[in-house]
């Protein structure tokens, strides 16, 4: 087993590599094989994975691409993520990348289909409509007939046919995967201190652009060495961060939030990989529709799904309550509509339910984070020295 | 003192369609109707006149708010309980007129809704409006149609069949069982019928701006010709009446050679004809409109007059097909189209009506539009070697109307036309 430095420094390097190297590598491997960009949040990668293709996730450029560009493509009052996808296409970042998936998100998401679809990037460029209807016979019927849309596309390109015996194995690796992460962070809810909420992302990240295979063997090796009492703890509190499901925020605020005094017991920067909550069914006869019953029915909550019959606010305070947080940190992408109009949702929930919170924008590519961090250790303060009672009446 | 504005009889005929419609709202206490919110594109205003209910626009009360100067009130109250100043103004002016006691543009409070009908097209934010609607009338049934994108420029058999299961299994039912009336399918389809004819006296009265010079402002005036068929009289005898009249109005005004008519009158020379996309601004409606008029320029076709239907492609509501015809139309709204399908559409326009130029203006709040229109424009530039002008405003939040900065604009665009008609003409 390797050393737990050397896992992270892997998982770092495949992380952010803009030019997705490790894809590369695999397509070049053996003929057939297909890469699939997709964008956040979510999108099912056992589809693709079925189909002798990799699904590459495509988080934006960070604060390691320069846009020059991506500007001319967006106004000033459009988040930023947009214009570093569409940075990293025009630089021919992404040209080994056959496809390209832009699921329902926001308005912004779905008109950067367009853009592709209009510059002619990549073979195929399909925007994946999840659906709002949550009956399995409409919108699970509809949801299915999407899934059956890309693997069309797929298999235009290399021509498999995608057997059911091949989406249980599928969606057997992505079960161990998300068992995994699962573990990770019931971990660190208990022992926070073993593995920084920095160290996490780069793991789960690294899991969006190698094989599930291979992200797996390194999930198991990170079990095994977070099984074991290491790391120091320290007198910091514990919060949830909420709102960073689709632009990333820089390494260095997700850093500088552990660094100003709190332990990030759970968050959705990387929501995609954790939004199925428990296993989907392996052994259905109908695995398309395994997995499309197990979005409608097992799903994280997320900004971008119609919430009426599950309000959100709830199930965010569940979330507090049951990882024993001492509050909510709301960090949402600068002009990102959907995590902003919800807002005032949360917000006004928890003044009534009496959970801690505060509030900040960030941009992607934005890495001076003093307001921020001082902004933060306030927050921890003001919990640390004022607070005795634990936090949240949750419904 | 501003001038009194023009008033032809189609314009009587509109304004007592809304008197009528706000006075039956205030009146439902008295009458038991049942009052459904809803938006314009998507909006099912046949479904919801067989079932005997009153319409409510949140986005018609937000840019009459506008207009009438009280947006920026609402807005500040919508910021102070923690709504982004980022996000659409046109749920913060809605949010905040509901704070300040929900009193719509005739001075009476406006019921609350016992059905949220979310028509999810073409706008995520629609979506978001009404999960904090719902937050605020928790007794309102909110009925969700989920409208598929056109993503791939066309609507499949499966799209279609996906929205007619929700319209018959989740609609229709939640419908029936709020105001207590069966679905009667005869009663919808006498709406289409009507619904057909409205659709096709505006596709003529659009149309009429090829003529030179154009006897309609496609932009300007156009907000006013789309309210019928937006605001829920579409499927009534009424709303064919008026655009019979409208369409005479303009029949005349093309016999007489004349131009579009403004608040300030006539116009009197027509110098320049644009393709306007984007929804205008309307804290400052008049004084933006007054920039065009005063260099000559004439709107001859427009996005946002195809944001509740587009109709110029050929596709009407079908009394036979009623409920596959109610979902193909939601499916058929502007910003359910994707971008390239609205280059088409908009290049079309520039070639149809023979447009000398095309000027976006890019609302701020509102990404269902804004984003992807720079690319849009380098395309149609690229493609039609058209001039094209770029401004920025906003819907309802006066804070973002900059009126010199749009006239500087606007200004360095004319004489850009100006000087590309006088090459054509040494040419």
């Amino acid at each position: 087993m390797k050393e737990l430095k050397e896992i992270i420094e892997t998982c770092k390097n495949y992380a952010f590599d803009l030019d997705f190297t490790k894809a590369k590598e695999w397509k070049a491997e053996k003929e057939g094989r297909v890469l699939v960009g997709y964008m956040p949040i979510y999108f099912p990668r056992e589809i693709i994975h079925a189909a002798n293709a990799l699904p590459v996730g495509i988080f934006g450029g960070g604060d390691r691409k320069q846009i020059i560009k991506g500007d001319a493509y967006y106004q000033s009052y459009i988040c930023h993520i947009p214009r570093s996808i569409i940075e990293l296409a025009l630089d021919k970042h992404m040209d080994h990348i056959d496809g390209f998936i832009f699921p329902s998100i926001c308005d912004v998401i779905r008109n950067l289909s367009g853009i592709f679809k209009q510059q002619k990037i990549g073979k195929f460029v399909k925007y994946m409509d999840f659906p709002q209807n949550f009956l399995p016979q409409i919108g699970g019927v509809f949801y299915q007939q999407e899934m059956e849309h890309v693997l069309k596309y797929i298999k235009e390109i290399n021509g498999v046919e995608v057997t059911k015996e091949a989406l249980n194995h599928s969606i057997e690796l992505y079960n161990k995967n998300r068992q995994m992460i699962s573990y990770i962070y019931d971990v660190r809810q208990n022992y926070p201190w073993r593995l920084s909420i920095e160290d996490v992302y780069h793991i789960i990240r690294a899991g969006t652009v190698i094989p599930v295979e291979e992200h797996n063997a390194i999930l198991e090796d990170v079990c095994e060495h977070i099984k074991k009492d290491i790391g120091v703890p320290q007198d910091k509190i514990k919060v949830v961060i909420s709102g960073a499901f689709c632009e990333q925020p820089a390494i260095g605020l997700i850093k500088a939030i552990e660094e100003a005094g709190c332990y990030v017991v759970d968050d959705d920067y990387m929501l995609g990989s954790r939004m199925i909550l428990g296993d989907i069914d392996s052994t259905s006869h109908n695995p398309l529709e395994a997995i499309s019953n197990s979005y409608i029915t097992q799903s994280q909550y997320s900004s971008s799904i119609y919430d009426v019959h599950d309000p959100k606010e709830y199930r965010l305070a569940k979330i507090v309550k049951d990882r024993g947080a001492n509050g909510v940190i709301f960090a949402s992408a600068s002009f990102c509509d959907p995590s902003l109009l919800d807002a005032p949702i949360f917000q006004n929930a928890f003044n009534k339910l009496g959970i801690r919170y505060i509030a900040f924008q960030y941009s992607e590519n934005i890495n001076q984070f003093k307001v921020i961090k001082e902004q933060v250790g306030a927050f921890s303060d003001s919990i640390k020295l004022w607070e005795d009672e634990p936090v949240v009446a949750a419904q | 003192m501003a001038q009194e504005a023009q008033k032809e009889k189609s314009m009587i005929l509109q304004k007592e369609m809304i008197d009528g419609l706000f006075n039956d709202l205030a009146q439902v206490k008295e009458t038991g109707k049942k009052v459904c919110y809803t938006f314009i594109p998507g909006n099912l205003s046949e479904l919801i006149r067989t079932f005997d209910m009153l319409p409510v626009y949140p986005e018609i009360n937000a840019l009459q708010s506008a207009m009438r100067k009280k947006s920026g009130g609402y807005i500040k109250e919508a910021e102070k309980n923690a709504h982004s100043e980022d996000v659409c103004t046109y749920v913060k002016c809605d949010v905040g007129m509901m704070m300040k006691g929900n009193i719509g543009p005739t001075g009476t409070k406006i019921p609350e809704p016992d059905i949220l009908l979310l028509s999810y097209t073409g706008c995520f934010t629609f979506l978001k409006w009404f999960e904090t609607l719902k937050r605020e009338y928790p007794n309102a049934k909110v009925i969700m149609v989920h409208t598929p994108y056109q993503e791939n420029a066309e609507i499949t058999p499966e799209m279609t069949q996906y929205m007619v299961k929700q319209l018959k299994e989740e609609v229709i039912p939640q419908m029936e069982e709020v105001t207590g009336i069966k679905f009667d399918e005869e009663k919808l389809k006498g709406f289409l019928r009507l619904s057909k004819e409205a659709e096709d006296w505006i596709t003529k009265i659009f149309d009429s701006t090829k003529h030179k010079p154009s006897p309609i402002d496609a932009y300007f005036a156009g907000v006013y010709y789309i309210g019928p068929i937006n605001i829920g009289f579409r499927g009534t005898q009424e709303a064919v009446d008026y655009y019979k009249e409208l369409y005479d109005e303009i029949q005349e005004r093309i016999r007489l050679g004349l131009g579009p008519i403004t608040p300030e009158g006539e116009m009197k020379e027509e110098k320049y004809r644009l393709v306007v996309e984007g929804p205008p601004n309307w804290t400052s409606f008049r004084e933006f409109w007054k920039i065009f008029y005063d260099m000559g320029a004439v709107i001859v076709a427009s996005s946002y007059t195809k944001v509740g239907g587009v109709y110029d492609l050929g596709w009407r509501h079908d009394a036979e097909r009623p409920i596959e015809s109610l979902a193909e139309y939601c499916m058929n709204c502007y910003t359910n189209m994707n971008i390239p399908q609205r280059i088409s559409l908009l290049s079309k326009c520039i070639t149809d009506y023979d447009a000398d130029g095309y000027v976006t203006n890019s609302i701020k709040s509102c990404n269902s539009f804004s984003a992807g229109q720079l690319a849009m424009m380098r395309d149609i530039e690229d493609h039609l070697e058209v001039p094209v002008g770029f401004i920025e405003s906003d819907l309802v939040d006066p804070r973002y109307f900059s009126y010199s900065n749009i006239k500087n604009r606007l200004e360095s665009y004319f004489q850009m036309l100006e000087q590309r008609k006088s090459l054509k003409e040494t040419v």
